[in-house]
């Protein structure tokens, strides 16, 4: 569907230039709801604009079904954008805002009218359609701002942090909103987010960007489940990062114990570093058996649904666990201080490429 | 998903971008366009032409003769004895040039004394007189200048207002003599520029975080003390940018001394005016132009310097 | 002043509210005197001799004032909307953009007519348009025009530029985005956002305009006296009240202008 190749984007020159993407490529598949995940500053947004047709690529070219589309401006493009401050025009009314594109489409006046009326519903807009759009709420300018990109019916529709501006309650309902959405108009989505949650709430694929690259691009499971780099695993969920020995498809942690490991491409035999969920790990107190390791618990964290263990290991190196609690668990937590028994659940342990 | 790309598109790098920024930029100049021409027709294209004519010989009936001479820039300063061709310093364009500096620096300093409690009390009204406040010194800013001149002429005329009153109290017994006086110009000027100096006054007050002179007062300082010492410091971009909108246009003006300092009262721009009519001296003229235009380039970028070293330091 | 109420203020400095309500008084009181003594009966500027419109009406009967005054209005109109039209271009160019070659040159430009006294661009226009019109032997108003419509660019320009600033600049790209040409994008979204910009520079433009004096009288040519420049060719006579009611229209004209300027400006912020 969409092609990116090799794109690379600089802004200012000299001394005081930027580069914010850095030699990206990706292909994003008709139907897919598809987001690109990152810090601020992370290219993100640009690679947006870059598809948008609102800045040209330094180098690269970006393609569209296979056609080239680099040098079309934004309104020759069949892509449209749902933007963060939503840039409702404030002179026209709800219903005249979702009308402007087809308007500029030249569609006829019927045409036009049936597919408002469509959207309203969609959105479900209908009772505010003659309202300014600064006499509705925040959500309600959101789904306006959402309609109004839906309405052309574009081939790909490019979402920039379109939920950042709401309150959590409303960005969780507008959340299963857009999947909605997206299933039912079959639109090629695309998002842009710092959240991690959305990101793995909604996607069908995630990007990772960081520092103008794009690092890992897989599902939301193994992106969290696999990922190939410190940075993603860092950026999402809670991680531990041990030292490790690696032969073929086994690793050895240094504090003890094999383990059957998933191996990211061209990582070489030897040292690595290795990731283990905080939740994959189980505790007990007392002393280890076999396949298990010794630890001693520095810090016990009680945050309602889950308690969370910091233990120090021989090696020095610092373990985090994070057990649900269950109404009789307390007892089965070991208190701080004492000595712990260690088990990593099978699975657990991903090599990382770093 | 990938569909199978016929041809694969190569761009040298930059150039999507050299192509959008050219055309951006044509967009821009054309759109400058109209504008440019008709100032460079009609404002900044004539000084160019002034510049050639100062270094011309005047003409025996106004305009200028097409030979090259310096006699029009060194009339600025000096005169030459109609008998003998000696050169002495032009005592009456010294005067004139003195008169015009010391009364735009009275000026300046008036309306400096009448402004900024001005513009500090409108600043410091509640918000919803604030405007209507402005409002007041806004309108005869944009009000004619002409109008406001003749206001003043009527006033300060022997047989006006100010005199009329003085009379009937019996404070004087003759009208006093206030037209056609240095000053009458400057109490002119002083009237027709001073909201030029409240406006920028007031919108370094209005900047002003009163939790400086809060914390000044907290601080065992007196209201005058953190006025001198707190209060000032910070709204003095505001009172320079005043100054240098007040002393620029009383340095070149021309319609109020005109009306109010009559025939004998020259200031800049009067004699200017009179190299062009009775005196017949263009090149004389246009030297004089050029001076009086270096003169206010000098303050404008004195004005930019000072301001630009407040915004670095602020 | 100081409020017991509020009790200590630091927003409050002895003296300076008296010296501001007399300024303010002081500011209107030479115009108010000169409102009250265009409707006098007598000739006299100072003494009151009963209401009356005598002085409106011989103004108004005169062909000088009539002549002049339309040829003002004439004059105001065309070089305002000439010169809003070219400071709105100018001012789309100019603002929201990167620097590009040329921006500082464009706004030096742009504010070049404000930044030389009017005497000296007088006397410069005076040179060359003397010179055009005795090589082409044309002395329409053409030269006023162009020569107002210079002078008007910078303050027309000013309330536009201010006001396309503040403007959300993801509208238009919003509006590109939703397949709109540029010329579409300018019509639909643009315009009319910055509609009342557009109207505050014409209105000052105009009142610019209609003021001038010192230009207008270097560049007239002979019987083409502006309202302002006729009222200063009479100022060399006996002054009747004649003049105070020619400038209490003008007073009156330019401060529902400015009312509208105010009004346009304040609402847009």
């Amino acid at each position: 569907m969409i092609q990116i190749e090799n794109a690379t984007k600089t802004f200012g020159q000299g001394d005081s230039a930027f580069t914010a993407l850095r030699d990206v490529s990706v292909d994003i598949a008709a139907n897919e709801f598809f987001t690109l995940l990152g810090p601020s500053g992370c290219g993100k947004t640009t690679l947006l604009r870059l598809i948008a047709g609102f800045e040209p690529p330094t180098k690269g070219a970006i393609l569209l079904s296979g056609s080239d589309i680099s040098r079309l401006p934004p309104n020759q493009r069949p892509v449209n954008t749902v933007f963060q401050n939503y840039a409702l025009f404030p002179h026209m009314s709800v219903a005249q805002n979702i009308a402007f594109g087809l308007e500029m489409l030249g569609k006829p006046k019927a045409e036009i009218a049936k597919t408002v009326d469509e959207m309203l519903r969609l959105v479900r807009m209908e009772e505010l359609k003659d309202r300014r759009t600064s006499e509705i709420s925040g959500g309600q300018q959101q789904r306006v701002a959402l309609a109004r990109a839906l309405a052309p019916h574009p081939q790909v529709l490019l979402l920039d942090e379109p939920l950042s501006a709401l309150d959590l309650k409303l960005r969780k309902e507008m959340q299963i909103e857009l999947k909605r959405l997206q299933s039912e108009t079959g639109i090629t989505f695309v998002f842009v987010t710092h959240d991690q949650e959305e990101a793995l709430t909604m996607s069908d694929r995630v990007a990772v960007m960081n520092a103008g690259r794009i690092l890992q691009v897989g599902s939301p499971r193994d992106i969290y489940e696999r990922p190939s780099e410190r940075f993603v695993a860092n950026f999402i969920g809670e991680s531990n990062f041990l030292d490790a020995e690696r032969i073929g498809g086994d690793v050895t942690l240094a504090a003890g114990g094999s383990f059957a490991a998933a191996v990211p491409e061209g990582v070489p035999e030897g040292k690595v570093s290795v990731l283990i969920r905080p939740e994959h790990i189980r505790v007990r107190g007392g002393q280890p058996e076999a396949g298990e390791l010794s630890a001693k618990v520095e810090t016990v964290v009680y945050s309602g649904d889950a308690t969370t263990l910091h233990l120090r290991l021989a090696t020095g190196e610092v373990l985090k666990a994070r057990m649900a609690n269950a109404p009789d668990s307390d007892a089965a937590v070991p208190a701080e201080g004492q000595d712990a028994a260690v088990s990593i659940a099978p699975g657990a342990v991903t090599v990382l490429r770093d | 998903m990938s569909e199978a790309t016929t041809h694969r598109p190569t761009y040298r790098p930059g150039e999507l971008e050299a192509e959008a920024n050219a055309a951006d930029n044509r967009n821009r100049w054309l759109l400058s366009l109209p504008a440019l021409v008709i100032i460079v027709c009609a404002a900044a294209g004539p000084l160019l032409v002034m510049v050639v004519y100062s270094f011309l010989t005047p003409g025996d009936y106004g305009n200028v003769k097409w030979e090259f001479s310096l006699e029009g820039w060194i009339g600025t300063l000096v005169q030459r004895d109609i008998f003998d061709d000696t050169l002495m310093w032009a005592d009456a364009h010294l005067s004139i040039f003195w008169r015009s500096l010391s009364l735009s620096l009275i000026t300046t300093f008036l309306t400096l004394i009448f402004g900024v409690p001005t513009a500090w009390f409108i600043a410091t009204q509640p918000p919803s007189r604030k405007q209507f406040w402005l409002f007041l010194v806004t309108v005869p800013f944009w009000t004619n200048l002409l109008v406001r001149t003749i206001a003043i002429q009527e006033l300060i005329r022997s047989e006006g207002v100010i005199n009329l009153v003085l009379l009937k109290i019996g404070i004087i017994t003759e009208p006093i003599q206030m037209m056609f006086t240095d000053f009458a110009i400057g109490f002119g000027m002083t009237y027709v520029y001073l909201p030029l100096m409240v406006l920028p006054v007031y919108a370094a007050v209005d900047k002003l975080d009163f939790r400086l002179v809060e914390a000044a007062h907290d601080l065992y300082a007196g209201r005058w003390t953190a006025f001198r010492r707190v209060i000032l410091p910070l709204i003095k971009p505001g009172i320079i940018a005043g100054s240098i909108l007040v002393f620029v246009p009383s340095l070149g003006a021309y319609v109020t001394p005109r009306v109010l300092g009559g025939g004998k009262n020259l200031m800049f721009g009067n004699l200017i005016e009179l190299q062009f009519g009775a005196g017949r001296n263009w090149p004389l003229g246009a030297a004089l132009s050029l001076m009086l235009m270096a003169a206010v380039m000098v303050s404008l970028i004195f004005y930019v310097r000072v301001t630009s070293r407040e915004q670095a330091d602020g | 002043m100081a409020d017991a109420r509020k009790g200590y203020s630091v927003r409050t400095l002895p003296g300076f509210a008296i010296v501001a309500l007399f300024t303010l008084v002081a500011l209107y009181a030479p115009i108010a005197i000169l409102v009250v003594f265009s409707f006098n009966e007598g000739t006299s500027l100072a003494i009151w001799e009963g209401f009356s419109l005598r002085w409106y009406r011989q103004a108004i009967a005169n062909e000088a004032v009539q002549d002049a005054a339309l040829r003002s209005l004439f004059l105001a109109l065309s070089a305002s909307f000439v010169a809003t039209t070219a400071a709105t271009m100018a001012a789309l160019a100019t603002t929201r953009t990167r620097r590009f070659p040329g921006r500082t040159i464009i706004y030096a430009l742009i504010n070049q007519p404000l930044m030389v006294p009017e005497i000296v661009t007088a006397v410069a226009l005076l040179i060359v348009f003397a010179w055009i019109k005795v090589w082409t032997g044309h002395t329409s108003m053409i030269y006023l025009i162009v020569a107002h419509t210079a002078f008007c660019i910078p303050f027309a320009y000013l309330p536009i530029r201010a006001r396309l600033e503040t403007m959300d600049m993801s509208l238009e790209i919003a509006a590109r985005d939703l397949y709109a040409s540029r010329w579409l994008t300018f019509r639909r979204v643009t315009l009319p956002l910055m509609w009342p910009g557009i109207v505050a520079g014409l209105m000052l433009a105009f009142v610019i305009s209609l003021d001038d004096v010192v230009i207008t009288e270097f560049v007239k040519s002979a019987g083409q006296e502006t309202l302002p420049t006729y009222m200063l060719g009479q100022l060399r006579r006996v002054v009747t009240p004649e003049v105070n009611a020619i400038s209490t229209a003008i007073l009156l004209a330019g401060a529902i202008l400015v009312s509208l300027f105010f009004r346009l400006t304040n609402r847009q912020s």
